[in-house]
């Protein structure tokens, strides 16, 4: 078990070294150096020369790289360009709401969707089935930020039952949080509740065929324990995999809801940032965004072997 | 032959009927969907207009049709582009193997930890919000996925009898790779680019939701809606007809994809 987690940690860092990579020279590829961007267009030779000098602009790009890496690992993403303030607490604190709205988002929709899907599996074909695996399918067709314009428009402004937009942070008060955090997390509710269906059941359709399912019955088993005992652990191996990515992927891709729903978020941050091209900020987000990807890959399968026992004895 | 199957036919209809709309819009929509027309603004659907108009007295299914040509278009470009760039990388990187295959897949990897929108955000910054700039963003940021599945199947078909055979014929290596490897990699690709599809019109219609589109006045589903946000509490429909229009799109998309994944992939038949 040790010998794994060593060997997924030493994969995970080439990776996250090549990230980084990737997030230095898109910043280096754009036209005009970073002093040039903070200076503006009227900044004098000299004063330019001096700034490249201190960021250590007038080195080699590998040189270049190793101090920036250096720096990211001491902690020092640098500074806004548009105000100043240091890269990374600004990061954090954007990191926080977004990853609160889509780990209450996500966690809702698996405990919704992983029975769904088994019971759509358990039942194929049936009247249930196709109503899971039909409302799944346009679920998952919906992109988020339309549904939660609806939602909007039905809960905020028709019925008026909910606050329209903004946001609350559960420190301030956590009762106003909850309010305002129920359509945003609806939104990832319903929307990967339809990925998420979908697996359940393809990969619990798989494992219902084999034989050890029909010797469990066999056995006098009730289709409740086989279910709970035999299918769900040997099927949601993949389910689990898929958690993580939608997880990841939304830390990514939350700028839409936050968008509609005016939340300070990571998402809106890296789309003001690229407005703004503020290029510390950008570098930062994408940087720390990847990092979390990683890890919630990584974590997901450091806990794989808990789920599916095939997985835990090799 | 067996009948197509009701996901099938349904999938192919929305689609047929997206991309037909497309198409007409090309050469004809009901107004000009750039034309302002101040006396007729914000009007609700009705006879003239039969989805209504915008602030801007802009007709709304003009605008929605001609969004359509946009969408498709980039849509069909990015898949074409991360297809043919990740195909060749994908069978260069199975077939030749060794340090530049280590290398190359690397990086390949390291690329397929960023979420492909946070890659395509950060493209965008360098190459700017426009229609190119989207798909040579996008096209980016999916290909590695391509290069995956085509070298995963390329390493699994190597092995197999045929390929050792066009080898002991005497074929050369780039031969056997054109005439036998390629053609068997066809139906795991045409699985991929049909989701693929639906990825790319999904996202290209959240950054123009998010300002980082087509530039307006050029209409896109995403821009619309983001305009629609304004107004949403006067006029509705400003909000509700566009993202009917890509959720139809996806709904298609994912049909067609359903009936062609239970077709062409022997694993998931019958499920």
């Amino acid at each position: 078990m040790l010998r794994f987690i060593l060997t997924r940690l030493g994969m995970a860092i080439p990776t996250l070294l090549i990230v980084a990579l990737t997030v230095f020279l898109l910043v280096r590829l754009i036209p005009g150096d970073p002093a040039s961007l903070m200076l503006g267009d009227m900044a004098s030779q000299s004063s330019l020369a001096a700034l490249r000098a201190q960021l250590g602009l007038d080195r080699p790009i590998p040189v270049q790289f190793v101090i920036w890496i250096g720096q990211i690992l001491k902690g020092d993403f640098g500074h806004s360009i548009a105000t100043g303030q240091p890269v990374l607490g600004l990061v954090i604190d954007r990191f926080e709401t977004s990853a609160t709205i889509v780990v209450i988002g996500v966690f809702l929709a698996s405990v919704v969707a992983v029975p769904a899907g088994l019971i759509a599996a358990w039942r194929q074909n049936s009247a249930i089935d196709l109503l899971f695996v039909g409302t799944a399918t346009v679920l998952l067709s919906i992109p988020s930020f339309w549904l939660g314009l609806l939602l909007l428009l039905l809960f905020g402004l028709k019925l008026q039952w909910l606050p329209v937009v903004g946001y609350v942070s559960f420190s301030t008060s956590p009762v106003m949080a909850s309010v305002y955090l129920i359509m945003p997390v609806a939104t990832l509710v319903l929307h990967e509740s339809g990925v998420l269906v979908r697996m359940a059941r393809a990969s619990a359709l798989e494992v219902l065929r084999l034989d050890y399912v029909t010797h469990a019955r066999a056995k006098g088993l009730s289709e409740g324990a086989v279910l709970r005992r035999h299918v769900f652990r040997n099927s949601f191996g993949p389910t689990w995999t898929l958690i993580g990515l939608v997880l990841g992927n939304l830390l990514a891709g939350i700028a839409v809801v936050e968008t509609v729903f005016t939340i300070p978020g990571i998402g809106r941050l890296l789309v003001d940032s690229i407005f703004a091209r503020d290029y510390p900020v950008i570098q930062g987000c994408m940087l720390f965004v990847a990092f979390v990807y990683v890890l919630i890959n990584l974590v997901v399968d450091l806990f794989y072997p808990l789920f599916d026992p095939k997985v835990a004895q090799a | 032959m067996r009948l197509p199957s009701l996901n099938a036919v349904l999938g192919a209809t929305i689609v047929g009927l997206i991309v037909g709309a497309g198409l007409v819009a090309m050469v004809w929509t009901p107004y000009d969907p750039l034309k302002l027309d101040f006396l007729a603004r914000l009007a609700p659907p009705s006879a003239h207009h039969l989805l209504g108009t915008d602030e801007f007295g802009r007709d709304v299914l003009s605008r929605l049709m001609r969004a359509a040509t946009t969408s498709v278009w980039i849509s069909i470009l990015t898949v074409c582009a991360s297809i043919l760039a990740g195909t060749a990388l994908g069978l260069v990187t199975g077939y030749m193997r060794g340090w530049t295959d280590r290398i190359l897949m690397m990086f390949n990897d390291a690329l397929l930890a960023f979420p492909g929108i946070l890659l395509a955000l950060g493209l965008l910054s360098v190459v700017g919000a426009n229609m190119y700039g989207i798909i040579l963003a996008l096209g980016l940021a999916y290909t590695p996925l391509v290069t995956r599945v085509v070298r995963g199947a390329v390493l699994s078909l190597k092995e197999k009898e045929f390929i050792e055979a066009s080898r002991v014929l005497g074929n050369s290596e780039s031969f056997t790779m054109v005439r036998h490897v390629l053609p068997n990699c066809i139906a795991p690709l045409i699985v991929l680019a049909t989701s693929m599809f639906g990825w790319v019109l999904l996202a290209e219609s959240a950054l123009s939701f998010l300002g980082l589109g087509v530039p307006p006045p050029a209409p896109t589903w995403g821009n619309m809606l983001a305009e629609s946000r304004t107004y949403i509490s006067q006029a509705a429909w400003l909000g509700i007809f566009p993202g009917l229009c890509i959720s139809l799109a996806l709904l298609g998309i994912n049909l067609l994809g359903d009936a062609l994944r239970d077709r062409l992939d022997p694993h998931m038949r019958g499920l």
